[in-house]
C-alpha cells in the first residue's frame, strides 16, 4: 500500500534526513521524500497499519529535524 | 513570506542593527565578547542547537555545523563582528534561499493545482450536494456548474458548454462540447451547466493520474542530481579535514623551521576554509533547476516523469515517429474514387459500403462516410470477412469482392493496381473489376514543422509504419523524414527501434513518439518514450517517460529546447559554484580572502545560482 503526506520542511539536506528516519521505521517499505513538492510517498509493508505507522514515522522525523512537519 | 521567514526577517534585521552600533563603540575584552554575544546569539541560537542535535546523532558535516564551528572559532580568536557577521549572512542566505524555492514551489503547484475538492451530485428534490469524489461510483450523474471544475472523467449526458482545458493541454482556445462528448476531469467548464455520467472512479481518472505522475517525479533523479548530491557527500568531510590540516601543519612546520608557529593566523584561514566549504549553492540550485525545468514544461502541456528524462532529451539524437496518429490524424477519408467503364462514383461506393455494412474497419467507415448513409441491410447476405484482405457479400443478389490486391488476386480477377498513396480498395462485382476507391490518413498541420524544427537542431527523424509502402512513402516525403520503415508489426516496431538505438552515437538519446495505442511495449524500450494526446490512455501514461497533453508534434521540438535549456542552466550552476568555491579555498589558504569575503562569496554564489535556477521555469519564448 502506497500513500503520499504533505509535509513542512525547511531544507533540502532535511528532507533527505527524513527520509533516512521514515525508512528506518518499522513497517515502512519505502519512502521518497520530494522536498520540492513538499510531499513524503510511503509504501507500508504488508498488513502494516498506516495510521500507527505514521505516527511513529512522524516521531522519528521529529527526532532528526525537530522543526519538521507531516500532515496526517 | 510565512510566519517562519518573518521571524528569521526580524532576527536579522534586530542583530544588523546591533551589529552596526557595536561597530561604534569602543569595545575591548570582556564587556566586548558580552556584547557580541546578544547579536550573536539572536541570530545564530537555532544554527548552534541544529549543529549539537547533528553531533548528537553522529551526522555532524552539515551546513550547520560547519557555520557554527567557523563562528565559535571566530569568536574564540576574538572576532567578534566577523564571528555574527558570518552567522548574519549565512541566515541572510537562507531566508533568500527559502523564500525563493517557496516562490517557485507555488508558481508549480498553482499550476498542478487541477485537484478538484468536491463533485456535486443532484438528489431527487433538485438540490445540489457537494460529495467527495472519492466516492462517488461509476455511472453517477454528476452536475458541474460553470466555473467548477469536472472532477472525474465521463460523457455529457444534458447540456452543453466551453471547457478551459489549459491546466490539463497549455492549450488556450476553450472546448466546446455537447451532449455525447466524452469529457475529461481537470478541466473547468466556462459557460453552461453540464450533467455528466461519470465513465472512471476518480482514483483513475486523468487528473488524479496526472497529479500522481507529477508527485512521483522527483523521486527518478538525473545523473546531474545524483553527481551533486555524491558531491556534497564528500566535499564536506573532505574540506573540513583540509581545514585541520591548515590549521595544524604549516605551524608544525613553522616550529620545526625555528620560527614562531602563528597559530592565530592559520586558525584564521582554517575557519575561512570552513565559512567557504559549505556547499548550499549547489545542493538547492541542481535539484530547484530540475524542477523549474519540469515545471516550465508542464505549463507547456508536457509532463516529464522525472529529471533523468529532461536529461536525456537534451541529449536526443533521433526522434522516432509512429505514423499513424502521430504525425497523421490517424482519421482517414476517401480521397478519390476510381469508377471502371459502366460504373459511376455513387454505385462504388454503394457497392463497397454495403458489403462492409458490419465492418468497423477504420477504412470501412469511412467508405461508409463518403457514401453518406448507411447501407441497406435487406440488400446484403452472405457476408465472409476474409482476415487481413476484405470481404466478400452478395449486395442485391450479386457477388461482390472488397478487399486489397491479395483478395482480387485470390479470386482470380483482372484489375488494374493502383499507385496513388494511401490504401487502395478493389472492387469487383460478378467476378468483374468494378474500379478501387483511395482511403488515406490526413497529415496533421504542425507536423512538417516538427520535423523540420527537429532537422535544423541536427536531430534525425524515423518514421515507423505498418502502413503499406506507397502511403508510408508518401508521408515521409512531404515532411521530409530522414528515414521511413513500413508494413511493419507491433512486434517489428520494437526491434527496429532496437536497431536505431545501436545505430546511434555513444551519448545520444532515442526518443519515440507514439500516440499510445498498442505502443507500449515500444514506448518504454526508447530512451525516452513520449506519448502524444495521451489523456484517456492510460497504457501510454504508464509506459511513456514523457507526456504530450495534446497532440501537438512541435511540442516535441519544444520540450528538447526546453531540455537543452534546462541542462545549460545546471552545467552553469555546477562550473559557477565549483569555480567560485575552489578559487575562494586557494585565496583563503593563501590569507588573501578573509572571513568577509568568504560569506560574501558563499552567499552571493548561491543567490545567483538560485536566481538562475528560477530561469528554467520560462519557457514561453522556447
Amino acid at each position: 500500500m502506497k500513500k503520499t503526506y504533505k509535509i513542512e520542511v525547511d531544507c533540502a539536506n532535511c528532507a533527505n534526513k527524513m527520509e533516512n528516519a521514515a525508512k528506518k521505521t518499522a513497517g515502512v517499505k519505502a519512502c521518497t521524500v520530494n522536498f520540492m513538492a513538499l510531499k513524503m510517498n510511503v509504501e507500508f509493508e504488508e498488513g502494516a497499519d498506516a495510521k500507527a505507522v505514521m505516527q511513529e514515522v512522524l516521531k522519528s522525523c521529529k527526532k532528526v529535524e525537530e522543526d519538521c512537519e507531516i500532515y496526517l | 513570506m510565512s510566519k517562519k521567514q518573518k521571524k528569521v526577517l526580524r532576527r536579522i534585521v534586530i542583530s544588523a542593527i546591533l551589529l552596526i552600533g557595536l561597530h561604534f563603540i569602543n569595545t575591548d575584552g570582556r564587556t566586548g565578547f558580552v556584547l557580541y554575544m546578544i547579536p550573536y546569539l539572536i541570530i545564530g541560537y537555532d544554527i548552534l542547537k541544529k549543529a549539537a542535535y547533528g553531533v548528537k546523532n553522529l551526522q555532524p558535516f552539515d551546513e550547520n555545523f560547519l557555520m557554527a564551528a567557523a563562528t565559535v572559532g571566530a569568536v574564540c580568536l576574538g572576532e567578534y563582528s566577523e564571528g555574527v557577521a558570518v552567522m548574519l549572512f549565512y541566515q541572510i542566505g537562507e531566508l533568500f534561499q527559502s523564500y525563493a524555492v517557496g516562490k517557485s514551489r507555488r508558481s508549480i503547484s498553482e499550476l498542478m493545482d487541477i485537484r478538484p475538492d468536491c463533485a456535486y451530485i443532484e438528489n431527487e428534490n433538485g438540490e445540489i450536494e457537494s460529495v467527495d469524489p472519492d466516492d462517488v461510483a461509476v455511472g453517477t450523474i454528476i452536475t458541474v456548474r460553470p466555473g467548477d471544475r469536472i472532477p472525474i472523467d465521463g460523457t455529457v449526458i444534458e447540456g452543453s458548454s466551453s471547457l478551459n482545458t489549459s491546466a490539463l493541454t497549455g492549450e488556450s482556445v476553450p472546448r466546446n462540447v455537447a451532449e455525447g462528448d466524452a469529457v475529461i476531469s481537470g478541466c473547468i467548464n466556462l459557460s453552461g451547466k453540464l450533467h455528466i455520467r461519470t465513465d472512471k472512479e476518480f482514483g483513475e481518472s486523468t487528473v488524479s493520474r496526472i497529479l500522481e505522475l507529477v508527485e512521483n517525479a522527483g523521486s527518478r533523479k538525473s545523473r546531474s542530481e545524483n553527481f551533486i548530491s555524491r558531491f556534497a557527500y564528500y566535499y564536506t568531510p573532505a574540506v573540513c579535514g583540509l581545514a585541520l590540516l591548515l590549521m595544524v601543519l604549516p605551524p608544525l612546520f613553522n616550529i620545526v623551521q625555528g620560527n614562531a608557529p602563528g597559530f592565530g593566523t592559520w586558525v584564521y584561514r582554517a575557519l575561512t576554509f570552513l565559512v567557504i566549504s559549505c556547499p548550499c549553492a549547489l545542493v538547492i540550485s541542481i535539484p530547484l533547476t530540475f524542477f523549474a525545468g519540469i515545471g516550465g514544461a508542464g505549463k507547456a502541456g508536457v509532463l516529464v516523469k522525472g529529471s533523468v528524462f529532461l536529461e536525456a532529451l537534451s541529449k536526443v539524437g533521433t526522434v522516432v515517429f509512429d505514423k499513424t496518429g502521430t504525425l497523421t490524424e490517424g482519421v482517414f477519408e476517401v480521397s478519390d474514387v476510381l469508377p471502371e467503364e459502366g460504373y459511376d462514383r455513387e454505385r462504388l461506393l454503394g457497392i463497397a459500403a454495403a458489403a462492409e455494412l458490419y465492418s468497423t474497419h477504420p477504412v470501412s467507415r469511412s467508405i461508409e462516410r463518403a457514401f453518406g448513409k448507411r447501407a441497406d441491410a435487406a440488400a446484403v447476405s452472405d457476408v465472409r470477412e476474409i482476415g487481413g484482405k476484405g470481404v466478400m457479400a452478395r449486395v442485391n443478389g450479386r457477388e461482390v469482392y472488397v478487399g486489397n490486391a491479395v483478395l482480387m488476386k485470390d479470386a482470380g480477377i483482372i484489375f488494374n493496381s493502383c499507385s496513388l498513396p494511401g490504401t487502395i480498395v478493389y472492387i469487383a462485382e460478378e467476378g468483374k473489376y468494378a474500379g478501387c476507391i483511395v482511403v488515406s490518413d490526413r497529415i496533421k498541420k504542425n507536423s512538417l514543422a516538427a520535423i523540420s524544427e527537429l532537422s535544423k537542431t541536427g536531430i534525425r527523424t524515423v518514421m515507423l509504419t505498418g502502413d503499406v509502402k506507397s502511403a508510408a512513402e508518401a508521408v515521409a516525403f512531404e515532411l521530409g523524414v530522414n528515414e521511413v520503415r513500413y508494413e511493419l508489426l507491433p512486434e517489428d516496431k520494437v526491434s527496429e527501434l532496437e536497431r536505431i538505438i545501436d545505430a546511434q552515437p555513444q551519448g545520444r538519446k532515442t526518443a519515440f513518439a507514439g500516440d499510445g495505442i498498442n505502443d507500449a511495449p515500444v514506448l518504454s524500450r526508447a530512451d525516452i518514450g513520449i506519448a502524444m494526446g495521451a489523456l484517456g490512455s492510460d497504457a501510454a501514461i504508464e509506459a511513456a517517460d514523457i507526456v504530450l497533453m495534446d497532440d501537438d508534434p512541435l511540442k516535441i521540438p519544444k520540450a528538447v529546447r526546453i531540455s537543452k535549456k534546462c541542462m545549460a542552466i545546471v552545467y552553469e550552476n555546477i562550473w559557477f559554484a565549483i569555480g567560485i568555491k575552489i578559487l575562494c579555498l586557494i585565496l583563503g589558504a593563501m590569507g588573501i580572502a578573509d572571513m568577509w569575503a568568504a560569506i560574501f562569496a558563499d552567499v552571493g554564489v548561491m543567490v545567483i545560482a538560485v536566481l538562475n535556477a528560477i530561469r528554467a521555469l520560462s519557457v514561453s519564448k522556447l
